[in-house]
């Protein structure tokens, strides 16, 4: 009778959890689905699913007008860029935060992720003079920097909860055996906390790869990513639906097929603890 | 192998802070994605090789987010931008504020007397011309020609807003999907606020009097937001609130509207048969009036300006009198046929028999053009520049907020005299606090 229940159970669980996923995936798939369609089709009402006429004239428009892979390679270069970057400065201050706390650790802590809850607009202005009188704008070095910073308080916030769960006495032992600070950080610290660096440099990545707010605004052409490549399919007059989903398809594939060979690593790294 | 993804990692960020060096002058030109815009990109190689020493580099961005983009940039001075694509709402402000340098060397061929005279005078300040016309429009109806025979409507002169709702019941039929007038419902100063001050036009209203002092609290208005709440609430396609320009498009190319009143552009795609079902039966006339005709139809042109800050104003003005150019019109034309050049800024262009053929709605077009005036544009005098909006910085907060009261009067959660009385209560207090009084 009970193994009944939880077989139930179990049974119930899975058709919800597909529920979610399906849901969830639902709005990819429709724009992978309207990428195909031509625009008036992609506006039709009721809204055709499979059959329509498939057309690959979306995909052809949108390289013709636009450099997809020069945008493609700014995301790639500002994503990774800013999350190697972002790791040099998380990791020592999640090991200080983890394994020497002062009396204000969580103060700074709760500081730090405060920072996040600013709206940027209300920084625009000053940063962008900044990056005006610097030479910054519409350059890969200067949103590195800006997407650095704006992601470092998570970067160290994730690091300094998996660096939290590895036993202090580990470190010790290897003090014991005189391993010098750097070395006990590289040789001791990080191998064991591979799985949540590896789970914060993925989150990192992508939120560097969809943040639209600072990519949009400090850009013209040299340093554009995708997402100043996708804004620019939106029209206020005229049907734009089939090529801003062709062009947005071609935006995600990339970040959405790392995610999935990266999966297993992701999901661990966010679920499990350093040592679990 | 971890060399090697080291060195291609360190080639990747050393990649991210090198600076391209170029001889040529490139010229950077923020633009929208339209029909018009899009088109003219792909014909740049006629001016470049004329001008083999200025290179182009476009950026298209969505509207809202260029004006926002532009908008930083043109006021701190960063310089970004060597052209900018601009309105007929940013050009006058910007203008007075110096930010928008004179286009004075155009060329002795460019013409200039050519430009219709209402779209010059909104991109113009003392006679001198801070921005050139790259397309513009107006409002007007389209109609469905079979719809309005079988319930035996004919069109005699101009529309009033009363004869429109009568219209719009008849034709109203939406167990068969099609409803009586579709009209922007969506919140925004460019969206649902462009067609209310229209109407507010035609019913006497005004957005500010001689004083600054917002007019929401009268007569006039509650006349114009209760014709809109109710000919779009009770004959309209349901959750109008949501929709703007392309939602009607699509309701209208589908086949699901009587009436549309919107942007004049509207009138090529609803006549393609490519995008439209019913291209070959749309009718085409002017907005409609109330108490006057002044201001019933509203007036907008894209354009090209240059800003002080760009230190390629040579340049620029010479791509500016190039894409602006009657030559240009040719050029459209030549490549992609006379029905896609762009619109409403040539006065020659509707002199052209070749133009009046290929575009059925080209009367009506250059009818709504002509008569709108961006400065007498109400039946009361007003200190405003504009017809669907005032051009003051403080108008697109004011349009957005007012907007979205207008748009919950539709909705159905406040009524008409709540949303007038809380649209007067915040416009004033901005204008107080801006020291307009």
């Amino acid at each position: 009778m009970e193994n009944k229940q939880t077989v139930l159970g179990h049974i119930g669980f899975s058709i919800f959890a597909w529920i979610v996923g399906l849901l969830i995936f639902f709005p990819i798939f429709w724009m992978v689905l309207t990428s195909f369609k031509t625009e008036l089709e992609a506006v039709s009402m009721p809204p055709a699913f499979f059959d329509f006429d498939w057309t690959l004239e979306n995909y052809a428009e949108v390289q013709a007008r636009s450099d997809y892979f020069r945008f493609a390679l700014n995301s790639v270069i500002l994503s990774v860029g800013s999350t190697l970057v972002g790791l040099l400065f998380a990791v020592p201050c999640a090991w200080a935060m983890a394994f020497n706390p002062t009396k204000r650790t969580k103060d700074t802590l709760l500081w730090m992720l405060s920072t996040k809850m600013m709206p940027p607009v209300g920084v625009l202005v000053p940063i962008y003079l900044v990056f005006r009188d610097w030479g910054l704008l519409d350059t890969r070095f200067g949103l590195i920097m800006v997407l650095f910073l704006m992601n470092l308080p998570i970067m160290v916030w994730m690091l300094y909860t998996y660096f939290k769960e590895i036993p202090s006495d580990i470190l010790e032992a290897a003090r014991m055996d005189g391993a010098t600070l750097l070395k006990e950080i590289i040789f001791v610290l990080l191998p064991m906390a591979v799985p949540g660096i590896a789970s914060t440099m993925l989150l990192n990545i992508i939120l560097a790869w969809n943040e639209a707010f600072w990519t949009l605004n400090l850009t013209t052409a040299d340093a554009a990513p995708l997402t100043a490549f996708i804004a620019s399919y939106s029209s206020p007059e005229g049907l734009f639906w089939a090529k801003l989903s062709a062009a947005s398809t071609l935006a995600v594939a990339p970040i959405l097929i790392i995610g999935w060979f990266s999966q297993k690593q992701l999901v661990r790294g966010l679920t499990f603890g350093a040592v679990k | 192998m971890k060399r090697v993804t080291g060195a291609a990692l360190c080639a990747l960020l050393a990649g991210g802070v090198t600076f391209s060096a170029n001889a040529e002058t490139k010229l950077t030109i923020a633009t929208v994605n339209n029909g018009d815009m899009i088109r003219m990109q792909k014909l740049t190689d006629d001016f470049t090789s004329k001008n083999p020493d200025i290179s182009l580099e476009w950026v298209t961005l969505e509207e809202n987010t260029l004006r926002q983009r532009v908008t930083t940039d043109i006021a701190t001075k960063g310089g970004q931008y060597d052209i900018m694509t601009i309105g007929t709402y940013e050009a006058p402000i910007w203008a007075k504020k110096g930010w928008l340098a004179p286009l004075d060397k155009l060329g002795a061929d460019y013409d200039i007397d050519d430009l219709m005279p209402a779209i010059r005078s909104a991109v113009s300040m003392d006679d001198k011309l801070f921005a050139a016309p790259f397309y513009a429009e107006s409002s007007m109806m389209m109609y469905r020609k079979d719809l309005f025979e079988k319930a035996g409507v004919s069109i005699n002169g101009r529309l009033t807003w009363d004869q429109t709702l009568d219209i719009a019941k008849k034709l109203h039929d939406p167990d068969n999907g099609v409803y009586g007038i579709c009209l922007r419902g969506k919140a925004g100063w460019g969206e649902n606020m462009a067609l209310i001050t229209t109407m507010g036009n035609a019913y006497g209203a005004r957005l500010f009097d001689e004083n600054w002092n917002p007019t929401f609290d009268s007569a006039e208005w509650k006349n114009a937001l209760s014709m809109y709440v109710d000919i779009l609430g009770n004959y309209g396609p349901p959750g109008a609130t949501s929709n703007g320009f392309n939602e009607n498009l699509s309701l209208f190319n589908s086949g699901k509207c009587g009436m549309w009143i919107d942007a004049t552009v509207a009138a090529s795609f609803v006549s393609n048969p490519k995008e439209s079902t019913v291209a070959d039966k749309v009718g085409f006339t002017e907005a409609p009036c109330a108490v006057t005709c002044t201001g019933a139809n509203w007036l907008w042109a894209w354009s090209l300006g240059i800003p002080t800050g760009s230190q390629k104003v040579e340049a620029a003005q010479k791509f500016i009198a190039w894409a602006t150019s009657k030559d240009y019109l040719e050029l459209v034309a030549s490549k992609e046929g006379w029905a896609n050049v762009p619109p409403g800024t040539r006065m020659s262009l509707y002199q052209n028999p070749k133009y009046l053929e290929a575009a059925p709605f080209a009367d009506e077009t250059l009818l709504a053009i002509d008569s709108a005036d961006p400065i007498n544009s109400t039946m009361k005098p007003k200190p405003y520049v504009g017809v669907q909006f005032a051009a003051i910085p403080e108008f697109q907060g004011i349009g957005t907020a007012v907007g979205q009261q207008f748009s919950a009067a539709l909705a159905g959660s406040s009524t008409v005299d709540e949303v007038l009385a809380a649209a007067q209560s915040s416009t004033d207090r901005t204008m107080r606090k801006a020291g307009y009084y």
